[in-house]
């Protein structure tokens, strides 16, 4: 293998979406199938400049909707190839069809999400209700921060979906505009260090053979159907230790290491706020500010929100006094979606002495800043002294 | 053809098995078994949801003795071009990507992804099996259903007419398209062995009488298919790099008088049996008109 001393690293300033095309390039992805749609054009764009110029190895197939581009990398996964796929919002509901087919076949597909909001009315910005909603379809989602988790994640996300343990498709997220058009440096690592981190695809003993013929997803009667969601679970939950292994073995060759979670200063923190995407970066800031200021504060950054990462948040979490969850994404009804799911993990795992506060913010593309986390974390360090509860605030709601 | 023609063209191999779950007189396994005869199993199928979704077989079996994807009902062709791709980036030649797809996912649903795999040329064999209603649903009208008809959910007889598939593809440009029927399976094999010849989208669209749909007795199937031929209301042709020519028994029905009644295939349907007199000459008389423009057509190749 080679080391990163003795690798040279190249720098670029690149977009998330230009970010996500240099992965997939670097991951020689060998199927390409994309519809436009804005946030995510540029992505789609850059591969078929990559492709046409003969800097990718890869075919391109110009598909006339979501559908099927999900289709095209169905039937190309299926057959042996390693396919890549991007899109958002919209076009995400419209290929819905085929997402669960995707996770039910249990093929490695690699697909960009740049998360925005769900029409209508028509909004093309920040909103993670799109990718949250195949949150239950069996695939692996990981969160981007930033251009250059971006690269990494898509890299990495081709070694978690073909590791022989898992063989299930993986969505990368990251967010619409404040990332996806937003330039930043980013350290390409050499392609000689990719290809010893991402071998070829070796094609697994079901791949469609004419001289091995087999038939993939035949009528299955009630005796046997439970047992293949059993077993996409499973999948699911041995995917945490390879993410987590893929992510460390990353780091040993970029010095850029992975987790399911990323934990920043939240050892004695009383008040952590829980959040995910390019809201994480300002989180960051507030809780340096508000250290200066003598606050105990903390922030959990999801990166890996299927399998949800449950060990690895109940240890960031369970001696904080108030969790605040911000996200940008909200289950009608009900409450945030990550905000439940975290509640629900403390109280099931015996946390009951914590404060659980779910933010719903930064919907459509709503800004929310440095300020607005202080005051956040400001006013979960009153609410701690409530000693228990759960409370769901929309927050900078105009009145 | 002679016996002996007949011998050399159809393989004795068969790849659909016997025992398979399709109904009596099942038009369908009819032409799936032609179908891989000829293609001599060299092919990857692609099922959309349909009555063949059945007939493969529930898990684990499988009654085809080639590869075969299930897939989404609106998704065959885009899944097909995918599998195509992949077997080139992956250098596997000589190997055919076949989606079969009932009316309904060819014609509804899955027109999209059908015109757009045509409109990219995907280098694939497209073959619609039109049974005329959507079968595995329990006999629900498709855009292929013909005027008059009865299904369930056109219990007075349907009052559009049937979509002209077959032509509309071939305004894609492919390099192509053939009709083809279930009576004519000699005329179906040959079509299928000149269509893989070209790299590219082709399409073969299969009149496939269904007798638990149209409501007539399972021995009937061929007899039906035969009669639609002989009226001139199913017509075998090919479209060849545009160039347009009758085949089999189609091609000696130019002279009207050559070609029977109407009547003579409706009647021995239960679908058609609360027509009008009336009804029967609308009939006669599109079928009349189709044949004019057919032979402009002829007259033009
Ligand atoms: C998206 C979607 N809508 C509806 C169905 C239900 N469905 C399954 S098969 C079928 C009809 C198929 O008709 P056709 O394509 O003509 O094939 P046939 O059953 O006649 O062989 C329908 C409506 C489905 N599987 N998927
Ligand atoms: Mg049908």
């Amino acid at each position: 293998m080679i080391s990163l001393r003795r690798s040279k690293v190249m720098k670029l300033l690149l977009t998330s979406n230009y970010a996500a095309a240099y992965g997939a390039k670097l991951a020689r992805v060998e199927i390409v199938a994309a519809y436009p749609i804005t946030p995510q054009t540029q992505v789609v764009e850059k591969l078929a400049e990559f492709i046409e110029g003969e800097e990718l190895k890869a075919t391109m197939i110009r598909v006339e909707s979501e559908h099927s581009a999900m289709a095209a990398c169905i039937g190309a996964a299926a057959a042996g190839a390693r396919p890549f796929t991007a899109t958002s919002s919209q076009g995400l509901l419209y290929m819905y069809e085929m997402i669960w087919w995707a996770a039910g076949a249990r093929l490695p597909i690699v697909m960009g999400v740049v998360t925005r909001a769900i029409a209508p009315p028509w909004s093309i910005w920040s909103d993670h209700a799109d990718i949250l909603s195949i949150r239950d379809s069996g695939w692996i989602i990981i969160f981007s921060e930033s251009a250059q988790e971006v690269l990494d994640n898509i890299i990495q996300a081709y070694r978690i979906a073909e590791h022989k343990e898992v063989l299930l498709p993986v969505a990368v997220g990251w967010d619409a505009f404040t990332s996806s058009h937003t330039a930043e440096p980013v350290s390409l690592p050499e392609q000689e260090l990719v290809d010893s981190f991402l071998p070829p695809r070796t094609p697994e003993p079901f791949v469609l053979d004419v001289n091995e013929p087999i038939s993939h997803g035949n009528l299955t009667y009630p005796d046997e159907y439970m047992e293949f969601r059993f077993l996409i679970n499973e999948g699911l939950e041995r995917a945490r230790k390879v993410i987590r292994e893929v992510g460390k073995e990353y780091g040993k060759l970029t010095g850029r290491e992975y987790g399911l979670i990323e934990e920043y200063k939240c050892g004695d923190a009383d008040v952590i706020l829980v959040t995910l995407g390019s809201m994480a970066g300002d989180v960051k800031d507030a809780v340096d500010i508000l250290r200066k200021e003598g606050y105990h504060a903390g922030l959990v950054k999801l990166r890996c929100l299927r399998p949800f990462p449950r060990e690895a948040l109940l240890n960031a979490l369970r001696e904080a006094r108030a969790v605040g969850i911000v996200e940008r994404s909200f289950s009608m009804g009900r409450g945030g979606i990550i905000a439940t799911e975290i509640n629900s993990l403390l109280r099931e795992s015996g946390v009951n002495d914590v404060v659980t506060v779910s933010y719903i913010a930064g919907l459509g593309g709503r800004e929310i800043g440095v300020n607005d986390f202080i005051n956040i974390f400001k006013s979960l360090f009153k609410k701690m002294e409530r000693g228990s509860g759960f409370e769901v605030v929309w927050y900078g709601l105009r009145g | 053809m002679g016996m002996k023609g007949i011998l050399r063209v159809v393989p004795k191999e068969e790849y659909l098995l016997p025992g398979n779950p399709s109904c009596p007189g099942c038009p369908a396994s009819l032409g799936l078994r032609y179908l891989l005869k000829a293609l001599g199993g060299k092919a990857i199928l692609v099922i959309p949801a349909s009555c063949t979704s059945i007939i493969v077989g529930p898990y684990p079996f499988s009654s085809l003795r080639v590869p075969v994807l299930n897939i989404a009902f609106a998704a065959a062709a885009s899944t097909a071009a995918g599998i195509s791709e992949a077997l080139k980036v992956k250098g596997k030649e000589g190997i055919q990507v076949v989606v079969w797809a009932g009316d309904g996912g060819t014609a509804d649903i899955g027109l999209q992804a059908l015109s757009g795999a045509a409109e990219r040329n995907s280098d694939i064999l497209y073959v619609c099996y039109d049974n005329e209603a959507y079968m595995n649903t329990g006999i629900q009208r498709s855009s292929l259903t013909p005027y008059g008809a009865w299904t369930t959910t056109t219990p007075k007889g349907k009052v559009e007419e049937k979509k002209n598939l077959p032509m509309i593809v071939a305004e894609h440009k492919v390099p192509y398209v053939a009709t083809a029927s279930v009576g004519y399976p000699i005329d179906l094999i040959l079509k299928v062995r000149k269509a893989i010849k070209y790299r590219g989208f082709k399409y073969i669209h299969l009149h496939a009488p269904c007798p638990y749909g149209w409501r007539f007795p399972a021995n009937k199937t061929v007899e039906v298919a035969k009669l639609a031929v002989k009226t001139g209301i199913w017509v075998l042709y090919e479209i060849e790099n545009g160039k347009f020519r009758l085949t089999s028994l189609s091609s000696s029905l130019i002279d009207p008088s050559k070609r029977l009644p109407v009547n003579k295939y409706l009647k021995l349907q239960g679908r058609f049996k609360h027509l009008s007199e009336e009804d029967i000459s609308r009939i006669q008389e599109r079928v009349n008109t189709m044949w004019d423009e057919l032979m402009r057509l002829v007259k033009e190749s």
